[in-house]
């Protein structure tokens, strides 16, 4: 007569991975509900076919070694960091990724990156183990420690005026709104066994499908830790332990559609249109080799720092130099220092830090007293003339500019920073012609081109107010 | 005790078992004891009585063990 077997599968047959004498057991305790657990999984990657396109996430605590048992792609993360790997796994090969983990791994450190993870519905079959006890490293308090439950950590028991209450991770992840599908289920009885190996499968299948995030809570026993036998242990968790984490589904969207990622396009069409990088740096020109201009602009935040290095380095990359922009600021997004560094090359820049520039911009004087010496011998310093007097380093040309009032004076009141701006493309230290500054403006009032015509305006008024002053 | 194959029966391996009692508290129809002799790895391990086996696995999902325990159950026709 012909037999049915029921066996393991989806599981190594022997784990030699383990070492040691006994490599057809499991390294679990007696009685321990990961045992259990593993073969479930196991049971459904191999019904489902799911072996070969299945990635498991081993955490860290009792479960570290699950890459000794799953017949089927494995990865052993840091602490609490299953969700991390998880999401690039699932993200760069669009494999099925499961993270197996357990109490003080998911819902301590690995708090913030579950719930991150969950809540952007990423395509990973999350089996939490809540046991409410630390295993591996010797029975010390869990996130799930029940009050009053005893541990090596709080041996008077759990008091939540001390140490505060239960999390519960279903109801936790419940309150977002992108996991597809939440269930608590006990490994302690058949009936619950079978609950529970409905809803692997059903987490599983939902990742078959490419459907989202799927969160699977099993109360499990942890005899050795809790003190009591294996079979005590599961009636503790169905008469004490579901009071506080009820059984149960808490969300089933299994009809949900499968999660589609956008596609990221780094053409450099695309990253030039981000950038508002305009045609001219499509093709660059060939042109003659110059030595790198080292632009250095430094002021309060709020004094348009920043957007005139963007103006420069657009400048330079509208006649096709090699350009950078390195910002540096304070947390404050007024008052605060701020000053960037730009250069401006005809090769490749290997760093965009600069030490010794050719050219300072000094909006105010704290920003002018800190760089001033920096400057390079021959370099040029400009600075706005209502800071008064400024003695300058020897071999250093320092040029005051009143720039509010010329900028009143050229007809754009408001224009302080182009005036500083038009100064830089008059004192030509930029090696850069006349047009590519007319670019930049262009480029930088792109959205408001009604203002081109005035700005430009400037531009020659400054000009002018530089042949007679800055010379 | 001759174990009847024409009904279903459990497949304890005595090496592999860890004896946590899951399995005999499990079972419906009390069929599974812990014996009296040591495995070699020093378990009093499950053993099967002989007789009473329905083959609704319960053993089976019940035991943390992958290697411990088979359901053999005999198909007709």
């Amino acid at each position: 007569m012909s037999e049915k077997i029921i066996e393991s599968t989806g599981l190594y047959k022997s784990f030699p991975r383990k070492g040691g004498a006994a490599q057809t057991a499991t390294h679990y305790c007696p009685g321990c509900g990961h045992g259990v657990l593993t073969k479930l999984i196991g049971e459904a990657l191999h019904d489902l076919e799911l072996q070969d396109k299945a990635v498991m996430i081993s955490p860290v605590g009792c479960a570290v070694f699950a890459y000794y048992y799953f017949d089927c792609g494995n990865i052993q993360v840091a602490h609490g960091r299953a969700p991390a790997v998880a999401t690039g796994v699932s993200r760069a090969t669009n494999q099925v990724v499961i993270s197996y983990q357990g109490d003080g791994d998911l819902a301590s450190i690995g708090l913030n990156e579950t719930l991150q993870a969950a809540n952007r519905g990423e395509k990973i079959a999350v089996f939490f183990v809540n046991n409410t006890v630390y295993g591996m490293t010797g029975g010390q308090m869990a996130p799930t420690t029940l009050v009053g439950e005893k541990t090596v950590t709080c041996p008077n028991g759990r008091d939540p005026m001390s140490q505060g209450y239960p999390v519960h991770m279903c109801e936790l992840i419940n309150n977002l709104k992108a996991p597809v599908y939440i269930e608590r289920v006990a490994l302690t009885d058949p009936a619950h066994i079978r609950q529970a190996r409905t809803a692997i499968r059903k987490a599983l299948q939902i990742q078959k499908e490419g459907k989202g995030y799927t969160f699977i809570e099993v109360l499990s026993a942890c005899p050795t830790n809790l003190k009591m036998s294996a079979v005590d242990t599961n009636k503790w968790i169905n008469e004490v332990m579901t009071k506080e984490f009820p059984l149960g589904k808490l969300r089933d969207n299994t009809e949900a559609t499968e999660v589609v990622r956008p596609v990221s396009d780094f053409s450099k069409e695309a990253l030039d249109k981000v950038f508002g990088a305009g045609k001219g740096s499509a093709e660059v020109p060939a042109q003659e080799e110059l030595p790198d201009v080292q632009v250095k602009i430094a002021g309060f935040g709020g004094q348009g720092v920043l957007s005139l290095g963007t103006m420069i380095a657009q400048a330079g990359l509208s006649v096709g130099r090699n350009v950078s922009w390195y910002p540096s600021y304070g947390p404050e997004q007024r008052g605060g220092t701020s000053n960037c560094s730009v250069t401006l090359a005809t090769h490749a820049i290997g760093s965009p830090v600069i030490y010794r520039p050719d050219l300072l911009v000094a909006m105010n004087r704290p920003s002018l007293e800190k760089f001033k010496n920096d400057v390079k011998p021959g370099g040029v310093i400009i600075y706005d003339a209502i800071m008064g007097e400024v003695e300058m380093p020897a071999g250093i040309k320092g040029i005051a500019v009143p720039a509010q009032q010329l900028a009143e004076e050229g007809g754009n009141p408001k224009g302080a920073n182009t005036v500083m701006f038009g100064l830089i493309a008059a004192l030509g230290v930029t090696r850069l012609p006349d047009v590519a500054f007319r670019n930049a403006l262009a480029n930088s009032f792109a959205k408001k081109p009604q203002l081109i015509p005035a700005n430009e305006k400037l531009l020659d008024f400054v000009r002018e107010w530089a042949e007679k002053n800055a010379k | 005790m001759e174990i009847d194959k024409n009904k279903p029966y459990p497949v304890i391996v005595p090496l592999e078992c860890k004896s946590c009692s899951r399995c005999v508290v499990a079972c419906p129809k009390q069929c599974l004891v812990i014996g009296k002799t040591l495995n070699e790895r020093g378990y009093f391990a499950a053993e099967y009585v002989g007789e009473g086996c329905v083959g609704c696995a319960s053993c089976f999902y019940s035991c943390p063990e992958p290697n411990a325990i088979q359901i053999h159950i005999p198909q007709r026709g």
